[in-house]
């Protein structure tokens, strides 16, 4: 299979999707039964190629020198000297696997959950377009190629909110208008995330006009885009200075919306509890991870000192989201809106072990993105599924879940478990050793600033335990309010148990052998911090 | 002798102008006009690709750069893209056209007459290499256009567009040949090569500062042409009051033939003064970005909507001018300003069009250009609500619509110079590009997430059919759109072609 591992397999993961998306498109808009057909195969092509990869890839390959594996760089744009560079290593490898996996899923599950105004085929297309996307930022090795990939999912996602969102009626903060929830939530999302995102171009405009080819053995006072180059480069301090305080926060800027780290992320509780169903699990399991991904792949590595010296003030940002989103939960009415701001308190746990710069710190966050992703994707599908039986996701009413339907309840109850970080379930690895590694942050960085930081989080993880059980009492316990009697509640069906049964098979696996996660992670992470470290000298 | 191979576009389309004449006088159908039209503009297309691609043909014999009549008239591979651009916009152009004409009581055989005689005057454009000649062919360009504007006589929107083009588009010729002739008068040379050896004599001398009156005021009668902010006052009326193929026109042809001229002037005659025209350029650039995206975001009118976008746009091509505004700034800088602006303009020719064909398919089915009466089209009419999606999106530019590497290399230019002031720039521009997404979302929310207005008969747009010229150009320019969003190489494979422009001859 040489002609697989020098890049098409990786292609063909990123690409299938996108093809699919024509597919779909070119079918006649009355046989649904063929475009949902259709869609699923190209998801099922990408998601079962990426597990091919995660077989092919070599786990133990790093001390060859290349931490890249099966990829490829070929000519893009040459007249900016931009190239279709591509290639996974132990960091992306698991996000590539989520984002095909959670991807299929959700085909799966929107089956026959195609929320108003229907038209399968557009929403089908969409979600492919986002998979290409999605997938195709966590290969990509250039930072032009990065960047494309990065906005592609902006579109989709626009047009999955704004169509297909929630319809009921907001007043607007500052205009004092009136308008749909959809409207709102769809052009609230795109504006933030673009306005991040022009800075980082700048920021990646600005690294490439102060790389120097000649360092890494190419032509002097050529640049580059390409991120293993500029990792090399980053080593030798070639961006430190003056100018990189300025390329870090631009950087910071557009990954920061992203994740999206306090106080950026006013869009995320808006667009979430906006977004159909499906749009709300993929924005949650995999978008938010393009940013803490971004921030391993590119800040760290290539500005290392600016690293050290920003880490205080991102894990403080991290803290405070911890914190912020944790009492934001307490205060909800509306459950999706509760899940949604629970996950800024995840990233906010992601990002505090990123801002230790040590290898626990940044394993935990990768197990972190791995493990938010697929219990919040499943807390959003099962907000979806329950909003779609009562019609009403305010938890007062809900009261009583677990009588109504026994098995949607006793989901509810093991997924929000995780979520909190029960021992034994994926959500804890990630909370418990992000605090772990603030208490032994990277030499250099302030012991006792980070170790309050600790206290603080552990703070949060009460928190949190305290609003994922409020919320299960107020949903699951209880009696049944009067008002559904005589309604026909279905439990679960068998498109939402075959959409769920892996994730919650996920959720229990990573929990049980996080080795699935960190036996591809360890390694590359090691190389990360050890670059980090030998760039400040500790 | 004279080099007529060199000469061949422009001889050919000379050729279809009259032909285009003959043939309107003989009794046949009108739409014969238009498709001798546009066969006289694939005819000159092809000489523009024998000599771009010269030292590959046997029969072409490879001079480099054709100087012609002494060094006033160049065709060298600057020339030859441009030329090609602006044969390739005006067929999309007169086939906006040929549907529009035939609704309703317009004169035809006229109307293509002049609309050739325009792009003549732009292909000349893209060759000149004086002051006269470059001002002959300016107002060649504007002259035909000022009827176009009023081409709905009953109209007094129409009217109204014509008048205040008419009147703006003299003041500025008037503008212009005032800074030419000091220009002349204090360099002694019309060629641009002249003027460039003696500009370099002219300073610290007594005559700097008519010379300098004479570069700004040269300046001011192109900022006029590409409706740079605060000279912008004539656009949003003439937009909206004239045909929208003719607003389409102004938009790509008339507005690109005024950036070509300003960098001939600007990269050739004052080569050496950048820090006259950087900082101007600077200013107008950011004032044009600002203030047409911000009138842009209260537009009801689509076509006026269009207007103040290609005010904006306009302000993010000056963007690599104004980043010369930087002491010191060198010739490898300055080539990437060049390209930058190189090909913003190819990418803006095929999105801009693209928009205003959406524009007139849509127009033609709803007779109206209220935004809100757009509202429900993804209902009713996917394909021409996912093409307005394509189009303004790109213009806005989302990667992987082509938009994105216009705006990408213009970011590259500003940041390749650096220092404060183009770093101030970029700022600028970023924030910029933000807020211009609001408005070209405003109109894909009201055509993919409204429902359609009760006034709108839902059942008979759908069946209504789209007029196939017009299909053909939307075709053509989303086919450009969406290949060069993701293989922008082409592009820049073009552009780099005519970086070697920009460190002088």
């Amino acid at each position: 299979m040489g002609w697989f591992e020098s890049g098409w397999g990786l292609s063909l993961v990123v690409f299938l999707p996108m093809v699919g998306a024509f597919a779909v498109l070119a079918i006649p808009k009355a046989k649904e039964e063929a475009q949902k057909q259709t869609a699923f195969l190209f998801a099922l092509a990408s998601f079962l190629l990426s597990v091919v990869v995660a077989f092919q890839f070599d786990y133990g390959a790093l001390g060859d020198g290349s931490r890249y594996q099966l990829g490829t760089d070929l000519q893009w744009i040459s007249a900016i000297s931009s190239r279709y560079h591509i290639g996974i290593d132990g960091i992306s490898l698991p996000l590539l696997v989520l984002s095909t996996f959670v991807t299929l899923l959700s085909v799966i599950y929107t089956w026959n959950h195609f929320p108003d105004p229907h038209n399968p085929k557009a929403f089908l297309a969409l979600i492919l377009v986002l998979a290409t996307g999605m997938a195709g930022t966590f290969v990509a090795l250039d930072l032009i190629l990065f960047f494309v990939f990065f906005e592609v999912v902006l579109l989709p996602m626009y047009f999955m909110i704004g169509i297909w969102g929630d319809r009921n009626e907001v007043t607007l903060p500052v205009l004092r208008r009136t308008t749909e929830m959809r409207l709102y939530a769809a052009i609230k999302f795109f504006l933030f995330t673009l306005f991040g995102s022009a800075f980082m171009l700048l920021g990646f405009l600005a690294l490439f006009f102060r790389s120097d080819m000649g360092l890494v053995g190419g032509t002097p006072g050529a640049h580059t885009f390409d991120i293993e180059l500029l990792t090399e480069m980053g080593g030798m301090g070639v961006f430190a200075g003056g100018a990189a305080f300025w390329i870090f926060a631009a950087l910071f800027l557009g990954f920061a919306v992203k994740v999206p780290m306090f106080p950026f992320h006013t869009w995320l509780p808006d667009a979430h509890t906006a977004a159909p169903t499906v749009g709300s699990v993929l924005l949650a399991a995999i978008l938010l991870k393009l940013g803490t991904y971004a921030f391993v792949r590119i800040s760290l590595p290539i500005l290392p000192e600016e690293a050290e010296s920003w880490a205080p003030a991102i894990a403080i940002l991290a803290v405070i989201g911890i914190i912020y989103a944790s009492l934001a939960c307490l205060a909800q009415t509306d459950m999706k809106r509760l899940i949604a701001f629970s996950s800024v308190g995840h990233m906010g746990f992601v990002m505090l072990g990123i801002a230790t710069l040590t290898d626990i710190g940044i394993n935990a966050a990768i197990i972190g993105m791995v493990a938010h992703g697929v219990i919040t994707g499943m807390l959003f599908f099962l907000a979806g599924s329950m909003s779609h039986r009562y019609h009403t996701r305010e938890m007062a009413r809900l009261g009583g879940n677990q009588k109504l339907m026994p098995i949607m309840g006793g989901i509810l109850g093991f997924t929000a478990m995780a979520s909190l970080g029960l021992p034994g379930l994926a959500g804890f690895w990630g909370e418990f050793m992000a605090l772990l590694a603030s208490f032994n942050p990277l030499e250099g960085l302030s012991l006792s600033l980070f170790r309050t930081l600790m206290i603080l989080g552990a703070v949060g993880t009460v928190l949190t335990a305290g609003y994922m059980l409020w919320m299960l009492q107020k949903v699951n316990f209880g009696e049944p309010s009067a008002e559904w009697e005589g309604h026909d509640l279905h439990d679960v069906d068998r498109w939402e148990m075959a959409a769920w049964a892996p994730m919650l098979v996920a959720i229990l696996g990573i929990g049980v052998f996080p080795r699935i996660v960190f036996g591809a992670t360890n390694e590359a992470v090691i190389d990360v911090v050890d670059g980090i470290r030998a760039a400040i000298g500790v | 002798m004279i080099d007529y191979h060199a000469l061949a576009p422009e001889l050919l389309l000379a050729g279809t102008v009259l032909a285009v004449l003959t043939v309107d006088l003989l009794r046949v159908e009108k739409y014969w006009v238009a498709v001798v039209g546009l066969f006289g503009l694939f005819l000159s297309f092809i000489p523009v690709l024998t000599l771009g691609f010269c030292d590959t043909l046997t029969f072409c014999e490879d001079t480099g750069t054709r100087f012609l009549f002494g060094e006033s008239y160049a065709v060298d591979s600057f020339s030859l893209v441009l030329k090609a651009l602006f044969l390739g916009s005006a067929f999309v152009a007169v086939l906006l056209s040929v549907g529009y004409l035939e609704s309703d009581r317009f004169w035809q055989g006229e109307f293509y007459f002049l609309m050739l005689s325009s792009v003549l005057g732009a292909v000349v454009m893209a060759s000149s290499r004086d002051l006269v000649t470059i001002f002959v062919a300016l107002e060649l360009v504007t002259g035909p256009t000022f009827l176009m504007a009023g081409w709905r006589k009953g109209d007094p929107r129409s009217n109204e567009a014509m008048l205040k083009f008419f009147i703006i588009g003299v003041l500025s010729a008037a503008l212009l040949l005032f800074g030419m002739s000091l220009v002349y008068g204090t360099t002694g040379e019309l060629t641009f090569a002249g003027i460039r050896a003696e500009a370099a004599g002219i300073r610290g001398g007594d005559l700097e500062a008519l010379f300098t009156v004479g570069v700004l005021f040269t300046l001011l009668g192109f900022a006029f042409k590409v409706s740079a902010v605060p000279f912008h006052f004539w656009t949003p009326d003439t937009y909206e009051g004239s045909p929208t193929p003719v607003t389409a026109y102004l938009s790509v042809v008339s507005k690109t033939a005024g950036f070509v001229g300003l960098l001939a002037i600007c990269y050739l005659a004052f080569r050496d003064a950048t820090f006259l025209w950087g900082p101007a350029l600077w200013v107008l650039a950011a004032a044009s970005m600002t203030v047409g995206n911000l009138a842009a975001l209260r537009q009801t009118n689509i076509v006026r909507l269009l207007g103040y976008s290609s005010i904006a746009q306009g302000g993010f091509i000056l963007v690599p001018f104004g980043a010369a505004v930087a002491a010191g700034v060198t010739d490898v800088q300055l080539e990437e300003a060049f390209f930058a602006t190189v090909t913003y303009l190819l990418i803006y020719a095929f999105m801009n069009l693209g928009a205003f064909a959406v524009i007139i398919a849509g127009g033609n089915r709803l007779r109206s250009a209220e935004i809100g009466d757009w509202a429900g089209m993804f209902g009713y009419a996917p394909g021409l609500a996912t093409m307005l999606a394509v189009f303004f999106f790109s213009l806005a530019g989302i990667p992987p619509l082509a938009g994105w590497f216009a705006k990408f290399v213009m970011f590259r230019a500003v940041l390749s110079v650096g220092g404060g002031w183009a770093a101030a720039l970029a700022i600028i521009a970023a924030v910029n590009s933000v807020i211009a997404f609001v408005y070209y979302a405003k109109v894909v929310k009201s055509a993919f997430m409204d429902p359609a207005p009760e006034h709108v008969a839902v059942a008979d747009l759908a069946r209504m059919p789209t007029v196939p010229s017009l299909q053909f150009a939307l075709v053509l320019t989303v086919a450009g759109v969406i290949v060069l969003g993701i293989f922008p190489g082409i592009i820049a494979e073009i552009g780099e072609l005519t970086k070697t422009f920009a460190s002088g001859f």
